[in-house]
């Protein structure tokens, strides 16, 4: 399946970015051949506002089933949620770690906003 | 002449320096001594000065504004609505739109890329203006609903209770952002109060770049100035900026503000202080309009 991960590089071997809205790169990985595409999200990086929204709807735009991410806030996780995207959260890893864990069970999926939001 | 109408901004960069005491006495000298005045509380998440005035309110009005409604039968899933705003508050994922409110700047964007008119206004209320009388002086305040975030609107309507035949004066948040820009844009003169501490002058130097940027006459007013350091006087000095007024660090006045009184109705000998900053202040409107 492909999966969308917020990350802090381009490639595997970096490390997940734990902001969702704010995050430099999506990785879309698929799961069963682990080859993965890059897509910047640097726009949403210096966005005023609304950036978890923005980054929610280029992920509904990827096709992905589910994304990994380290903390989602409430518009993000509205937007996302609209999108039937599924939601894992990770803590601190490599992106390949990350598509590692949840191969194996070991993320957990959330059915609500994990943070609080921000305004500005 | 003076003129009857003149709108005074009384700001601050630093929060807590006094912009409510000076600008509630200043509206209230002015009145006593000089002309009608009125005064509005434009600090609309946390208006204070009715703490102060005790005003009898006349009239509270709910304030709304527009925000889009998405009929999600008539809309194509195009797109253009999101891809036109720029503040992220409206998302179209194919068939599905949402809108968050809070972020809506309510420019009317979405509606008119609209190909199948799918949106329509919708009006959702952000807070009260309250108008009335305090004493000699008249009176109007903004209240923000708690957790709205649309200060700046309800700062414009507040403003639109001015009276056309007094001295405004306007009690601004506290910052240099959105909120205050739009409190004091159109005033013809700006009062900076500010406290003699480090944290007081460096937002006071904020506070200046904005009133430069904006080109408004001003001039600083330090309260409790003989409590902190002399840095506001040098800086005031060096940047060539007026200090219209001095108010010491008096235990008296402390005490008459923890009970919600005003300095010149307690402690009458401050109240020559108030009416000679309006004085230098209708003086240099003067001058301008003169030069």
């Amino acid at each position: 399946m492909k999966v969308a991960v917020t990350a802090q590089g381009k490639d595997l071997a970096s490390e997940i970015d734990l902001r969702f809205g704010r995050a430099k790169y999506l990785l879309v990985v698929d799961t069963d051949s682990n080859e993965f595409e890059v897509c910047d999200n640097t726009v949403n990086l210096n966005a005023a506002q609304g950036a978890g929204i923005q980054t929610g709807m280029n992920i509904a735009n990827l096709d992905v089933e589910a994304v990994i991410t380290g903390n989602v806030g409430p518009n993000a996780f509205k937007t996302l949620d609209a999108a039937k995207v599924k939601i894992f959260l990770a803590k601190k890893c490599s992106v390949q770690e990350a598509i590692d864990k949840m191969k194996s069970g070991e993320l957990s999926e959330i059915d609500n906003a994990n943070v609080e939001g921000h305004w500005v | 002449m003076t003129k009857k109408n003149i709108k005074i901004a009384v700001a601050s960069g630093k929060g807590g320096t006094g912009k409510t005491t000076i600008s509630t006495n200043l509206a209230r000298a002015i009145a006593k001594n000089r002309m009608a005045a009125q005064y509005l509380d434009c600090d609309v998440e946390e208006p204070n000065g009715h703490i102060f005035l005790k005003p009898e309110i006349q009239k509270s009005k709910a304030i709304t504004i527009d925000v889009p409604e998405v009929d999600s039968n008539k809309c194509s899933g195009c797109g253009k609505c999101s891809d036109i705003c720029q503040y992220n508050a409206i998302v179209s994922l194919k068939k599905i739109v949402m809108t968050f409110d809070q972020l809506c700047h309510s420019c009317g964007g979405c509606k008119l890329v609209c190909p199948t008119s799918a949106i329509t206004d919708k009006a959702k209320e952000i807070g009260f203006v309250d108008i009335g009388v305090a004493k000699e002086i008249g009176f109007a305040q903004g209240r923000l609903n708690i957790g709205d975030i649309h200060t700046p609107p309800l700062i414009k309507q507040v403003k639109k209770a001015a009276s056309s035949d007094s001295v405004i004066v306007i009690d601004a948040p506290p910052g240099t952002s959105c909120p205050v820009i739009e409190a004091i844009k159109d005033s013809d003169f700006v009062v900076l109060v500010t406290e003699p501490t480090p944290f007081g002058l460096n937002d006071l130097k904020l506070a200046v770049g904005m009133v430069r940027q904006l080109q408004l006459p001003f001039a600083v007013v330090i309260n409790r100035s003989d409590a902190g350091d002399n840095e506001i006087l040098r800086y005031c000095s060096k940047e060539k900026i007026d200090v219209a007024l001095e108010i010491r660090d008096d235990i008296k006045i402390a005490k008459a503000y923890s009970r919600g009184e005003m300095i010149v109705d307690v402690l009458p000998n401050y109240e020559d202080g108030f009416t000679d900053l309006f004085d230098y202040i209708d003086k240099n409107i003067q001058l301008q309009e003169k030069s």
